[in-house]
């Protein structure tokens, strides 16, 4: 999926570079650092906005997300690592605000469980159609032939 | 007077649903034919009642009757026509009345067109569809009338919520509740039958069509509420796997589930224990969300403790329906026949390989949704489960899903041998290898679905001696089989949608004053400043951004951003100019200094085939619907029991 290389080769054959109007100004970008703040989008993408209804703290334009979201800046701009921002989070706010809960003992069921349902439902699945294949005919109901008829290409 | 009206109306349509609920079973218990047939006239009743209590409140809404608490809290004398109309469902009590106005809608239908069922398996169903509505109307007069009234009376309403006021508001939540409610006719023939013992191959040919209807609208309200999110949430996000998304998603996965093992039940007559267990737990995944939705639990645990009348209600009346058809369900399932044959490898076989994955999806996602909840109600610690979660779990757990679509079409019944399926799937594989060394795996995926729905329909419309010409060929496919591969096209349409804005989608944050432009992928986005604007129940300001593409202009794009009057919370009205190939989407963010504006812009390409994609699965759902197969068997039923009429 990362390399769609033949339609991102047709989409540069229909995007010509064009020359810009003399008089028009290019818009600068609206943020200051856009590596930072690329960084910081994709880490508040993970992060809940804790006075919203259910929005990250990327998306939310309240006030506090607003003011976390330049805590943020002001961290990586730092120096510090994603792990660091990640930890300042969860020690002012707990896991609540991690919108992928960490691996620990009361979420294994929560990460591990559709895995193993996965598993055992195809399990399952092949135990019940390998026993239905070592029944005896007699238990069986005949063939509806109109309806195997119907649904085959002549 | 017409509040009380309604209230009324509400009494009546609950004594009513009483004798539909009781009378008919135990008519169909005894044998008593004069009981049993209580159960259409009954239904009709209720139906009339109900649909007058609806038109009482709606009526209120659109007169402005501010003595009714409900319209006070929820629309406003400046609110337009359409917005006050869709005030109806706005809030917690007239969705309940949504709710019930869909299923009368849904018991109507299958009074009026299952006449040619045996009436004791009608009775039931109407029965049992009674039995539900006299839930919801409990719930509604004890906990949550809408026809309450306020004293002193307000001079004006407390408008709807901003967020609503968009004509997704007057769509969106009628069709999602008419695709959630549907699935309680397949439940109700599921206990019918259970009920009454009778559970064979034409117990699924029956339900099939109530099913497909179901689903299909269901389909079109996810997607209607996907595309709302997308525009007005201005940043141009189509799913949040917010809980009340998945609410309604879950009904769906076990819905699609239920279709597929219908159609092994129906032809083979096998795994209808199974089936029937599919269509409770659709319906009960309808009341779940229902009660996920309405009782509070979601925004916190504790709303639940602060008004626990609703939410006991709710809790209750999900334990009865749900324990006590489960129950019913292990009393007498155990006593099903096996059905026909089939061997490992066989359409059967795949069929129920895609029911297992999209039970295990479904079951994910509730476990996603759930888990949360019960973590902070046992005390053991608040978490939040949200996309990055979602997207880790269920993505891969759809790859096999869409591989399966691609084989299983082409894989005969009974059984499939290898030789002939890999002769029939030969060119589909190879088209797919060759679209996955050059693109990567999904594309391989999605282009071994449709090269192989291509392969079945080349097989089923080339010339034959017998008949020669291509439209009578058209014309001899079943409507069920179009039907299918025109879903199944829809899903690779919508995966290829989401594959291509997820890697290709461009977006940039500028600051803009009134000239400035910028370029996105070959757009030339120009911003030409703002005006002030006034709209019936808001003020604003509108952007205008030209935009062009080597030097051509390509379209002006009217963004906007507005502050209700009355509840004062701005809202971004993004600006989107569609297209096949890509949506060009702008909105405007914070006034920054001198008439600078940030504007968002963004570039998505291939998004609307998300959304069309989802439109052609409800279009094969439709024309599956028309199959001749249910208008057939209708007519010859209904001709052969008048002949019967007129021999006795």
């Amino acid at each position: 999926m990362k390399n769609i290389r033949f339609v991102l080769v047709v989409f540069c054959l229909m995007s010509q570079p064009m020359s810009l109007p003399a008089q028009a100004r290019d818009a600068p970008l609206a943020a200051a650092d856009p590596a930072i703040e690329a960084r910081m989008l994709r880490i508040a993408g993970e992060l809940r906005c804790l006075v919203c209804q259910n929005q990250t703290l990327a998306d939310s334009h309240s006030g506090l997300a607003e003011d976390l979201r330049e805590e943020v800046r002001a961290m990586l701009r730092r120096g510090e690592s994603d792990e660091q921002v990640q930890r300042f989070m969860t020690d002012r706010y707990g896991d609540f605000v991690l919108y992928r809960p960490p691996v620990k003992a009361t979420t294994w069921l929560l990460w591990f469980g559709p895995g193993v349902l996965m598993v055992g439902g195809l399990g399952a699945l092949v135990t019940v159609l390998r026993r239905r294949a070592r029944l005896p005919d007699a238990d069986f109901e005949p063939d509806d032939e109109q309806a195997l008829e119907a649904s085959k290409p002549t | 007077m017409i509040p009380e009206l309604g209230q009324f109306a509400l009494l009546l349509a609950l004594a009513v649903g009483v004798i539909q609920g009781f009378v008919p079973l135990i008519g169909a218990a005894k044998g008593r034919a004069d009981w049993m047939w209580v159960a259409r006239p009954a239904a009709q009743t209720t139906f009339v009642f109900v649909a007058t209590a609806f038109l009482c409140l709606a009526s209120c809404f659109v007169s402005n009757d501010f003595s009714v608490l409900y319209v006070a809290s929820n629309s406003n004398s400046a609110l337009p026509l359409p917005y006050r109309f869709a005030g109806v469902w706005g809030g917690h009590e007239g969705s309940l009345l949504l709710w019930l106005m869909m299923l009368s809608v849904w018991t109507l239908a299958v009074a009026q067109m299952s006449s040619h069922l045996p009436q004791a398996l009608v009775s039931r169903i109407l029965a049992v569809m009674g039995l539900i509505s006299v839930g919801f109307l409990l719930f509604m007069l004890t906990t949550s009338n809408p026809f309450e009234r306020l004293s002193p009376v307000p001079p004006d309403g407390n408008d709807l919520n901003p967020l609503l006021q968009d004509p997704g508001m007057v769509m969106h939540p009628p069709m999602l509740y008419m695709g959630y409610v549907g699935f309680s006719v397949a439940f109700s023939f599921a206990v019918a039958a259970l009920l009454s013992g009778t559970l064979d191959a034409t117990w699924a040919r029956w339900t099939r069509p109530w099913t497909t209807a179901a689903w299909t609208f269901l389909t079109i309200g996810i997607m209607l509420g996907s595309v709302w999110a997308y525009y007005v949430l201005g940043w141009g996000g189509w799913w949040f796997w917010d809980p009340v998304e998945n609410a309604s998603f879950m009904p769906w996965l076990a819905g699609t589930a239920l279709i597929h093992s219908l159609a092994v039940t129906e032809k083979r007559g096998a795994f209808k224990s199974w089936t029937v267990l599919l269509a409770i737990v659709a319906f009960s995944l309808s009341l779940l969300g229902t009660f996920l939705v309405r009782s509070g639990v979601l925004s916190s645990v504790h709303a639940f403790a602060t008004d626990p009348k609703r939410g006991l209600f709710i809790l209750i009346f999900l334990a009865v329906v749900i324990g006590g058809s489960l129950a019913l369900y292990a009393w007498r399932a155990p006593k099903v026949g096996l059905g026909a044959r089939f061997s490992l490898m066989s359409r059967e076989s795949m069929l129920l390989g895609n029911n297992v994955m999209f039970v295990v999806a479904m079951l994910s996602v509730l476990l996603g949704t759930l888990y949360p909840l019960v973590l902070d109600a046992l005390g053991l610690g608040k978490i939040s489960v949200g996309a990055p979660y979602f997207e880790a779990v269920f993505v891969p757990l759809m790859a096999p899903v869409v591989f399966l679509m691609g084989v299983g079409p082409l894989a005969s019944w009974k059984s499939a041998l290898a030789p002939d399926l890999a002769r029939r799937l030969r060119w589909a594989a190879g088209v797919s290898v060759v679209a996955a060394l050059v693109t990567g795996w999904v594309a391989g995926r999605i282009s071994l679905g449709v090269a192989s729905i291509l392969t079945d329909l080349w097989e089923r419309l080339r010339p034959t001696a017998t008949q020669p010409g291509l439209i009578g060929r058209v014309r001899q496919l079943p409507r069920s089989m179009a039907g299918m591969m025109l879903a199944h096209l829809g899903v690779a349409a919508f995966a290829f949608g989401v594959s291509m804005v997820k890697t290709y989608e461009v977006e940039r944050d500028v600051s803009m004053r009134p000239g400035d432009t910028t370029e996105l992928s070959g757009y030339l986005f120009t911003f030409r400043g703002v005006r002030d604007i006034q709209g019936p129940n808001y003020d604003g300001v509108q952007g205008l951004v030209e935009v062009t593409r080597g030097g051509q202009p390509e379209a002006v794009l009217r963004p906007e951003k507005r502050v209700y009057r009355v509840q004062r919370n701005p809202m971004t009205e993004a600006a989107i100019d569609p297209g096949p190939t890509r949506d060009l989407y702008v909105s405007l963010g914070e006034p920054v200094d001198a008439g600078a504006w940030i504007v968002r812009v963004y570039f998505k390409p291939f998004v609307d085939w998300i959304w069309g994609g989802c439109l052609l699965m409800a279009l094969g759902g439709a024309v599956a619907l028309s199959d001749r197969r249910y208008r057939l068997k209708r007519r010859e039923t209904q001709t052969s029991t008048t002949a019967a009429g007129v021999l006795t």
